[in-house]
């Protein structure tokens, strides 16, 4: 046997710049929130909107990038996206969406026909989902500093409820909700920006959420917490919910609705589809008893597990064959595979 | 899912599951030869359903993995060249060379393009005539033959700019080196179905021979990967020592010919180091000398530099199946994807990041 030697090399690990991994909703963003945002900022809350009481008055105010490449994809744009990402992270905390601004950051050279279509679905977006953009800005900069068009977008709602909705309320016995089937944004988005075509296509499910998440508090559901299905998709959203809320969670794989044409894509990139971006889905830790009820009021809705325990934050996937498995935030994007 | 759902069958599963249980009436050590099936083995918590005393250890199916220090360091200062744009599969980019790694190059500056397929980088190439595109070419014999197609079209269309650097990798020298050493503890081997797709499964006929070890070509699916064990403990309890195709809806004895003809028109075996298991004769290809036109290391000249090892990291005897992961001190403690000390830990088809993605509870 030649030279078999049993080293391994020891690589310095560099921490000294942004990675874009950094902005994939996995570990290390965390590590960026909780190292440099948090420290410095001291956010009283790490939810998807802070709440506020104006007089007497309970207000949920919630802000939002939108950076996605290309602006135009499957099912959905950079414009409606901006729409729907900041009224869903408002219906997260049980808030009626009122007024939006929305901030612009155009690259020099970007074709007018293309602002044109982002405005105009904007505009289409805000008046289906029932709120007002009242007020913006533009900037631009040169062209090669930004990737065509970047939009920064704030939200206000209205809560309509007296409590609160967040990961300490969450507790054992809960039952988990997921609103509808998972990775359609995340695989469209994919397949526009590489130029690879399925049939039929899989369109974004980009969309608002907030009639529905706000119809399981109108019809009685005791939520205690909801959060949408962004980057990171459905796992990392469970995981920081159960961490947050210091509770064991078990999901059924088989109750997890995931179409078709989209387990097909994922696997043939590589991609499991519990971790792939939805922008118009979102997950609801409900009270004991009340999961069926609440997916009813929920077009394509299913109960996906429960919490299990109080514990340290672990998600368990029960798979058909009766077999345990340990989910855990990504640590890096996906990216495709090899082989 | 055609072809998928039916290998995924619970009620499939856990019948091949009980059958297996029924057939290892002593314990066996088993290696799974490819990533892929560790990780598979891991997501499907199959080594939860196998009987306790048949042990599965994986074996160095990672090319990510097994690519040396020094050839990522090579693709690393190519990336950080001006007017070079480095291409390659996304597992590929998190992977550390001896200082850093391709993404974290990236965010200082090199100009890295993950791309899905070889013919990709060369559409790259032409869509940028006043640069050099490298294609960082890493894989097993699966891999090889979208190169060689690459490589022909680069030629076909005259696209000078396009070039590669091989880290090509062969399974059969690795299998003989792991089943020949002293040490050995590897009974029987499931061997990569995908990887026999293309070169099918004649040169295993000869190592099952000599090392008097069964070999199983087996898929990925649940339903595969618990056939492909009954199939070789069926071998163990009975003294066999056998080629068995449990893949046959994809993999022909003799493979694919015309995907084998192709690969060895453009590369011939080379003597290849792997890292953390040492040089192993003619496991790696190189581009044949009417192709050298295209090797990125004869057109750039590229430094050697010092590189340095590690004395916590156990990856080495993690990739011969001689240790599992979790036996490693530094596993999930110094050793995460977020800072690896070793390829296993970061690679998606690492045996270190299966356990760690799959297996670990947390505190």
């Amino acid at each position: 046997m030649p030279d078999f030697s049993l080293a391994c090399p020891a690589p310095a690990p560099e921490r000294e710049r942004v990675l874009m991994a950094h902005g994939g909703g996995g570990r290390l963003m965390r590590e960026l929130i909780e190292q440099i945002f948090v420290p410095q900022l001291r956010p009283e809350h790490e939810t998807d909107a802070a709440t506020l009481t104006l007089g007497s008055r309970r207000l949920a105010f919630t802000t939002d990038s939108f950076v996605v490449s290309p602006p135009f994809f499957p099912g959905g744009d950079i414009g409606s996206l901006a729409v729907h990402g900041t009224v869903n992270d408002l219906a997260m905390m049980g808030a009626e969406p009122l007024a939006l601004s929305a901030a612009f950051i155009l690259e020099e050279g970007l074709r007018l026909d293309v602002l044109r279509r982002v405005a105009a679905s904007m505009a289409e977006a805000a008046r289906r989902a029932g709120v007002r953009i009242v007020t913006g800005d533009t900037k631009v900069v040169e062209r090669g500093r930004a990737d065509q068009l970047y939009i920064t977008t704030a939200g206000i709602g209205a809560l309509i409820h007296d409590g609160e909705l967040a990961p300490w309320r969450v507790a054992e016995g809960d039952e988990i909700v997921l609103s509808g089937d998972i990775g359609r944004h995340g695989i469209a988005v994919m397949s526009a920006r590489e130029g690879l075509s399925f049939d039929p296509p899989i369109l974004s499910d980009s969309a608002p959420v907030h009639r529905e998440a706000l119809a399981l508090l109108r019809h009685g559901v005791r939520v205690h917490c909801m959060r949408d299905l962004t980057r990171g998709g459905l796992a990392s959203a469970v995981i920081e919910i159960a961490r947050a809320g210091r509770v064991d969670v078990e999901l059924d794989e088989s109750r997890i609705p995931v179409r078709e044409e989209v387990r097909a894509a994922c696997e043939l990139l590589g991609f499991d589809p519990l971790y792939v971006a939805n922008e118009g889905r979102f997950a609801a830790f409900v009270a004991a008893g009340d999961g069926q009820r609440a997916a009813a009021l929920l077009p394509g809705g299913a109960v996906i597990g429960n919490v299990s325990a109080p514990g340290g934050g672990t998600v368990t996937l029960r798979s058909a064959f009766g077999t345990g498995r340990v989910l855990d935030l990504l640590s890096g994007e996906q990216l495709p595979r090899i082989c | 899912m055609k072809h998928l759902d039916e290998y995924r069958d619970a009620a499939r599963v856990r019948a091949l599951a009980a059958e297996l249980q029924r057939a290892a009436a002593r314990p066996w050590r088993l290696m799974e030869i490819c990533g892929g099936q560790t990780h598979a083995i891991l997501r499907f918590g199959l080594d939860q359903l196998v009987p306790p005393g048949l042990e599965l250890v994986h074996g160095p199916g990672c090319p990510v993995c097994v690519t040396p220090l020094e050839l990522i360091d090579k693709a690393i200062e190519l990336a950080l060249r001006p007017g070079v744009v480095l291409a390659s599969f996304g597992d590929m980019l998190r992977v550390p060379g001896s200082k850093t790694d391709l993404l974290s190059a990236r965010a200082r500056g090199a100009r890295v393009a993950p791309v899905y397929s070889p013919l990709d980088a060369v559409r790259l190439a032409e869509g940028r005539p006043g640069e050099q595109v490298v294609f960082f070419a890493v894989g097993f014999e699966t891999t090889v033959p979208g190169v060689a197609l690459a490589l022909r079209q680069a030629r076909q269309r005259n696209v000078r700019n396009f070039s590669i650097l091989s880290a090509h990798v062969l399974v059969p020298p690795a299998l003989r080196a792991i089943l020949g050493a002293p040490d050995n503890r590897i009974q029987g081997v499931l061997a990569a179905g995908h990887v026999c797709t293309v070169e099918g499964y004649e040169d295993y006929e000869p190592i099952a021979r000599q090392y008097g070890v069964p070999i199983v070509v087996t898929g990925f699916e649940p339903a595969d990967l618990l056939l492909g064990m009954l199939m070789c403990v069926r071998q163990l309890e009975a003294g066999r020592a056998e080629v068995e195709n449990q893949y046959s809806r994809a993999v022909r004895r003799e493979g694919n010919p015309a995907a084998r003809a192709l690969v060895r028109e453009i590369f011939e075996p080379v003597d290849r180091r792997w890292r953390g298991i040492g040089m192993i004769p003619r496991s790696g290809l190189k581009l044949r000398p009417e192709w050298a036109d295209f090797d990125a290391e004869l057109r750039f000249e590229l430094a050697t530099g010092h590189v340095e090892e590690s004395d916590v990291c156990i990856s080495g005897l993690v990739l011969q199946g001689a240790k599992r992961p979790t036996e490693c001190p530094a596993f999930a403690c110094e050793c995460t994807p977020e800072h690896p000390l070793g390829a296993p830990m970061v690679s998606g088809e690492g045996a270190c990041a299966a356990y760690y993605r799959y297996g670990r509870k947390h505190a």
